[in-house]
């Protein structure tokens, strides 16, 4: 593929709002999880929870648009110079030919959960103050984000659970390919919610310490919530930026909720992003994995990556930092990559103690130093969806 | 963009095997009124999947499998866009109601079956497939972006591509708020534009403003089954195909809209 400038970028997690903050706390190796106390959800175990995430207010006049989810994206969206730098592309290219292309899992499930509660004992109805286009539809955060980004192009949502935002990738670079739109504002964005946690808890999958992904003791994973945004261009706009070389996609065929053992899906993911990218395996110097901490994630995953690039790539999950943002995942991920491409930075995999012996990766306890030129960051999502990004500085 | 279509099907209440939906889209049939969805067990799922294969799963398994078999590729075998407005809603309305019980212990193969992308999860898995798949959900604009986004992923990636659409009924209350009242679907394959053997060559376009008025099916049969759910919006295309007139046809997306042009 012709590479993808990331000409803006935009990021909130729990570990914080804006670049500047996200790579302070991937300096300081501070993560974010702490014990859950999201809604009086008592599952155990720790979140990466956004923090006054409840007291954001949505922009004037976007009102029908008010929900968790909306917010982090909002506060997201006023992160990094992101909305003025979408004006300026909307200068260079008109607001008509940008696509908007976003990934949740669960948009603004949590408004219908409140409203559920609140159910007219008579009918059954559900309160006046719920809309369900707004605020609960999946389609809301797309809307959302173009209205406000002023962005007349085509808007879509993508939902291919943990791998959407990765995935919204693919599909805005077809948009982009086919001539469609010159450019596009992609990300996504996935907040805490009950069906998510007491999901994740119904499967056994939620780890009761924050996750420690590729640790002999892993237990499963720690939900977090994030929303993050690049703005991908033909064109760079400065010297020495990163862009988006390659993505491959592949699906499993095999099982809803559980990968393939040995990681054939995810393997033909990550040759098919090299393919796309032409480059070969060496060329990779880092793998942002997938890594969330489940058990049976971890090994397949590690036996995949052995495959391609044999042992020796440093890799990390960076999912101890910021828990497992779910849609978002995959935008945060690639937010990072870019970030420790920038910075010289190759991050350590949180919450690792002791390396599962049967995995045979190069992971590290602390964050190491090193130029990286090219990252590799893996997303997988029920359904067997296996979406992988190559992030890296062009070729010149 | 031009595509050629290779490949379609539908399922609604009264729309079969392609060759009696041919018939009744084309204005040779009428539609019967009385008619039920019928929709056999999907074949290509394993005896207990198949079993516990809900509506949204047969509705998108029976017309993926007949819209590929019609243009020569094995199911599985192509990339596929799946768009559904509402996902599984029935699955996403007994999950909230579990949450606001006083006992809000979620099973585990509902909730995985709730993602979005389930229906095109066991389409991968019944077929065995490896092939990329997208899923989007895009509300009244689901049909309109799906379209879109199949067409330039046919083109980017020049190859044939399959396009699923599907949407089932809604419980109450989230039913109140979005009229989704029958179970419908509709595959498309386009394939990057060739001469010879197609249903019918498609010039498909976004314009960011102009958003027209939602077209409607000519037959009032189909008018009524497009009212009924969201991705009816499939049959103004289904029919514009059958009926081997050229014509154009302009969808409202957003505040734009996707302008088709349909040669048969």
């Amino acid at each position: 593929m012709t590479p993808l400038h990331l000409t803006a970028t935009a990021l909130a997690s729990a570990v914080g709002a804006g670049s500047a903050a996200t790579l302070d706390a991937l300096r300081q190796e501070r993560s974010s999880l702490a014990p859950c106390d999201f809604e009086e959800i008592a599952i155990g175990g720790q979140i990466g929870r956004v923090r006054g995430l409840e007291q954001v207010e949505l922009p004037a006049g976007f009102g029908e648009y008010d929900c968790r989810n909306n917010r982090l994206a909002w506060l997201a969206l006023q992160q990094d110079g992101f909305i003025e730098a979408v004006r300026g592309a909307i200068g260079r290219h008109g607001a008509g030919r940008i696509a908007v292309v976003l990934g949740t899992s669960t948009s603004g499930i949590l408004s219908a959960e409140t409203a559920y509660r609140a159910r007219d004992p008579a009918t059954g109805l559900l309160p006046d103050w719920f809309r369900y286009d707004g605020s609960y539809d999946l389609f809301s955060l797309s809307r959302f984000v173009a209205d406000r980004l002023g962005v007349t192009g085509p808007a879509m949502t993508v939902s291919t659970a943990c791998a959407s935002s990765a995935r919204a990738c693919l599909d805005a670079s077809h948009l982009i390919a086919s001539g469609v739109v010159d450019a596009a504002v992609v990300g996504g964005a996935d907040s805490l919610c009950g069906l998510t946690l007491r999901g994740f808890d119904s499967l056994d999958l939620i780890s009761p310490e924050r996750c420690r992904p590729f640790d002999a003791a892993r237990r499963g994973i720690s939900i977090g919530e994030a929303a993050g945004f690049a703005l991908l261009e033909r064109e760079p706009l400065r010297e020495g930026g990163v862009a988006l070389l390659g993505i491959g996609a592949s699906t499993d065929g095999y099982h809803m909720s559980s990968p393939q053992p040995d990681g054939i899906g995810a393997e033909q993911a990550m040759r098919r992003a090299l393919a796309s990218a032409t480059l070969d395996a060496a060329d990779i110097h880092h793998v942002n994995l997938h890594g969330t901490g489940t058990r049976a994630n971890d090994l397949m995953e590690a036996r995949a990556v052995n495959r391609l690039f044999g042992s020796d790539v440093p890799c990390a999950s960076t999912k101890g930092w910021t828990g497992h943002c779910m849609g978002s995942s995959g935008i945060v991920e690639a937010l990072i990559a870019s970030l420790c491409i920038e910075n010289d930075l190759l991050p350590a995999c949180h919450g690792l103690e002791t390396r599962d012996p049967e995995i045979a990766l190069d992971l590290e306890r602390h964050n190491r130093t090193a130029r990286i030129d090219r990252v590799m960051s893996n997303s997988f999502g029920f359904g067997g969806v296996n979406v992988s990004l190559v992030i890296g500085r062009p070729a010149r | 963009m031009r595509v050629s279509l290779i490949g379609a099907a539908v399922r609604a209440p009264g729309l079969g095997s392609w060759e009696q939906a041919r018939a009744v889209l084309a204005g040779e049939l009428p539609l019967d009124p009385d008619a039920l969805l019928d929709l056999p067990p999907p074949a290509l799922l394993s005896p207990n999947e198949r079993r516990r294969a809900g509506l949204p799963v047969r509705l998108a398994l029976a017309v993926c499998e007949e819209a590929s078999r019609m243009a020569g590729h094995e199911p599985g075998a192509l990339p596929g866009i799946f768009g559904s407005s509402n996902g599984d809603g029935a699955v996403v309305h007994d999950l909230l109601e579990t949450l606001a019980s006083a006992d809000p212990q979620l099973s585990p193969t509902r909730f995985h079956n709730s993602v979005h992308n389930a229906v095109a999860g066991y389409w991968s898995i019944a077929t065995g497939s490896s092939a990329p798949i997208t899923v989007l959900g895009c509300h009244d604009a689901t049909f309109a972006a799906s379209l879109l986004k199949a067409a330039s992923e046919c083109v980017a990636e020049a190859m044939p591509i399959l396009l699923c659409l599907y949407d089932a009924p809604m419980k109450l209350p989230l039913g109140a708020l979005r009229t989704t009242t029958i179970g419908l679907s509709a595959a498309f394959v386009l394939a990057p534009a060739r001469p010879g053997a197609a249903l019918a060559d498609l010039d498909i376009a976004f314009t960011p403003d102009a958003a027209p008025p939602e077209p409607e099916p000519i037959a009032p049969g189909l008018r009524s089954l497009w009212r009924q759910n969201p991705v009816g919006r499939g049959l103004v295309l289904l029919e514009a195909v059958t009926r081997k007139q050229p014509v154009s046809l302009a969808f409202p997306y957003g505040r734009g809209q996707i302008a088709i042009v349909v040669q048969p």
